[in-house]
């Protein structure tokens, strides 16, 4: 008996080892908003490679930025660029940088529930930012009325609904708010949980539909992944070019492809009311947080094979799941970019 | 604490010319030992949690001082944080739950211990450990899919059309509010306060209530005079318990009372507690003070919890005494 325990012991322990040793396993953490094309994208990447396994908590894009500062994940993933300080942090704790590459962009869209109002709403960003900053307070106001010529608005107060935890969605649109309202930018600002003027709270992008469908003429916000994904109603937004426009797939990539050109060497820029006809206004990049240098090569060299599968063929798994593609000019920055990482 | 060293399994080469009691004896010390340092883990437990969320809330602690208790703006963007409209959403959502769950919750179990036959009384008891045990997410999904609505079309607009002189019942009613908060809250603890307040009424013994009655009472009035009366410690405890419950309660409350750091007279309006802030915003607080700030919340709430609690137990001791010394007289 002994005897027979002690081989079943050896076995179980070779396998481990086999399993182990032939598996690298790395880790990261951060965003939630990518999660979903991130475990997509791991899961594909690891079939391929089958001794790379790339394992990804979605704890938040501020847990992603503290847990990869601490050096306790292998790279963390953010909705929001690090900032200088962060940036700072990071440098002063392991003596060389982080780099931040785009995966792929999300939008915000605005959702809305007036009962008798089936019409596709126009929403220019200065009427957005006076509802959410609480002047404009009526559904008939001349603001919102004016971009809605023959829509019948009822003369009903708005009820208004933002995200009431941190979250990147609140970060995106309250950006955008910024821009384009300086009213905005002085008296609220932006941020993942911003001191909001006016409304009501909803906990997720579940509570912030729920609560809009629930209260007749209420107004939120919520990513353009989650409204497709429920069939929700939404409005379109009047862009940097005068045009107003559903979201899309389509309508996001060039948002980012508008912005390409200025793209900074770090790409920590903001999308959001970019230029060109065809942009949406509110759209984002999300970021991967990569150190620039590891102690592990083995890890390095994964984690460069990862990225580049992501720009090339990974790409190519967004859409199915209303992620917008990265453009062509954006992936060719970052490919460049990737060869920094030692 | 001689004794100790002789319970040492080294002490002695082999234990096998001892005899069996003083081995028993030396196992009830290791028991002895072992008890001791789970009770006290519970003690440090407190303790480290204490220091921790001290230790992990220097820079608001040193930024704002006291202001934190008495300003109201909480803006992470401009890093200026008060904590006062949480710990305001806080005691009123217990306040209403308490006001609310009660009167529900005694009554039921004066109903179940007293008045109902045995097997009602332990079939209803089944439904009602049910409900303790059922997760706090799904009573904030009937809150805000039953709740919420009703608040907003039937409750609100009656109560702003019967007590609407009242500053309690005024303003725009969107559903989500410190009312429907402290309603769902109460759902939640009634079960807690029958459940326990039965057990306290159960065990008070037999000859009491037949003195009661031998003497010519009713069986209300032996119940409401006599049983009532000597269990009323228990039953505060009952009512402490959930008020705990309810000043910690964090899911049910985030998703129902409106997430808005205000702080209004009329319960029609939404507010903030300090459990639901903390869950919503901890894990996207990106510079170190919000972060901070959340976790001083979280001393905040651990001091609140352990004041009331305190004043309960004062309560208690003053309540008892006094009906001992009615008892006496």
């Amino acid at each position: 008996m002994k005897r027979i325990a002690g081989i079943i012991v050896v076995l179980l322990g070779a396998a481990a080892g086999v399993l182990w040793a032939d598996a690298l396993s790395i880790n990261g953490a951060g965003a939630s908003f990518p999660n979903p094309i991130y475990t997509k994208w791991f899961d594909e990447y690891h079939k391929k490679n089958p001794n790379i396994q790339i394992n990804y908590q979605s704890i938040g894009s501020g847990g992603g930025i503290k847990q990869v500062t601490e050096g306790t994940v292998d790279f963390g993933a953010s909705d929001g660029p690090m900032n200088d300080e962060q940036l700072k942090a990071y440098q002063d704790k392991h003596g060389s940088p982080i780099l931040h590459f785009p995966t792929v962009l999300g939008a915000v869209v605005p959702t809305y529930n007036i009962p008798g109002v089936d019409a596709t709403l126009n929403f220019t960003g200065e009427a957005l930012a006076a509802i959410y900053l609480g002047k404009v307070t009526k559904w008939n106001d001349p603001l919102i009325a004016d971009a809605n010529k023959g829509v019948k608005l009822p003369s009903e107060d708005i009820v208004v609904v933002h995200r009431a935890d941190g979250s990147g969605t609140s970060y995106c649109f309250t950006d955008y708010l910024s821009k384009v309202s300086e009213e905005w930018k002085t008296k609220v600002g932006k941020g993942t949980s911003p001191n909001w003027p006016v409304g009501l709270g909803g906990k997720g992008s579940e509570g912030v539909t729920g609560t809009v469908k629930n209260t007749p003429n209420s107004i939120g916000y919520v990513e353009l992944i989650y409204a497709e994904a429920n069939k929700i109603p939404y409005g379109n937004v009047k862009n940097a070019d005068g045009v107003f426009l559903k979201a899309s797939l389509a309508s996001v990539t060039a948002a980012a492809s508008g912005a390409a050109k200025d793209m900074p060497a770090d790409f920590r820029v903001s999308i959001t009311n970019a230029k060109g006809k065809a942009a949406y206004p509110i759209s984002t990049f999300t970021w991967l947080l990569i150190p620039e240098k590891f102690s592990d090569s083995a890890k390095r060299d994964a984690i460069k094979g990862f990225v580049t599968w992501m720009l090339g063929d990974g790409q190519n798994y967004t859409e199915a799941l209303s992620y917008a593609r990265l453009p062509k000019e954006v992936v060719a920055k970052e490919k460049k970019a990737l060869a920094e990482i030692q | 604490m001689a004794t100790a060293s002789t319970s040492l399994p080294s002490a002695g080469p082999v234990s096998g010319s001892r005899s069996f009691l003083s081995r028993l004896r030396d196992g009830d010390e290791i028991a002895r030992l072992i008890t001791f340092v789970f009770a006290a883990t519970v003690v440090l437990i407190s303790i480290l949690l204490v220091l921790e969320l001290w230790h992990d809330s220097v820079l608001p602690r040193h930024k704002f001082g006291l202001g934190f208790f008495r300003t109201t703006t909480w803006n992470p963007v401009e890093g200026d944080f008060g904590a006062l409209p949480f710990i305001y959403g806080t005691l009123v959502t217990a306040a209403v739950a308490l006001f609310i769950a009660v009167p529900l919750g005694i009554g039921a179990a004066i109903f179940l211990a007293e008045l109902a036959p045995p097997r009602v009384s332990d079939t209803l008891e089944f439904f009602i450990d049910l409900l303790a045990a059922v997760p706090s997410v799904i009573y904030g999904v009937l809150g805000i899919f039953i709740v919420v609505p009703l608040m907003r079309q039937y409750i609100a607009p009656s109560l702003k059309s019967i007590l609407g002189f009242l500053p309690l019942f005024r303003g725009p009613a969107y559903g989500l509010s410190f009312l429907t908060a402290g309603i769902v809250l109460a759902i939640m603890i009634i079960p807690y306060i029958i459940s326990v307040s039965r057990e306290v009424l159960l065990s008070v013994p037999r000859d009491q209530r037949e003195a009661a009655l031998a003497v010519g009472s009713t069986r209300w009035e032996s119940t409401w005079k006599v049983v009532v009366p000597f269990a009323r410690s228990g039953i505060m405890g009952s009512i402490f318990l959930a008020l705990a419950r309810s000043l910690g309660e964090t899911m049910a409350v985030a998703m129902v009372i409106g997430n808005d750091p205000k702080i209004s007279a009329s319960l029609l309006a939404p507010g903030y507690s300090i459990a639901a802030v903390i869950a919503n915003e901890l894990a996207e607080a990106t510079s170190e003070l919000h972060t901070q700030s959340l976790i001083e919340l979280g001393l905040v709430l651990f001091l609140l919890t352990f004041v009331l609690n305190g004043l309960a137990r004062i309560l208690i001791v003053v309540t008892s005494q006094r009906g001992a010394g009615r008892a006496r007289a």
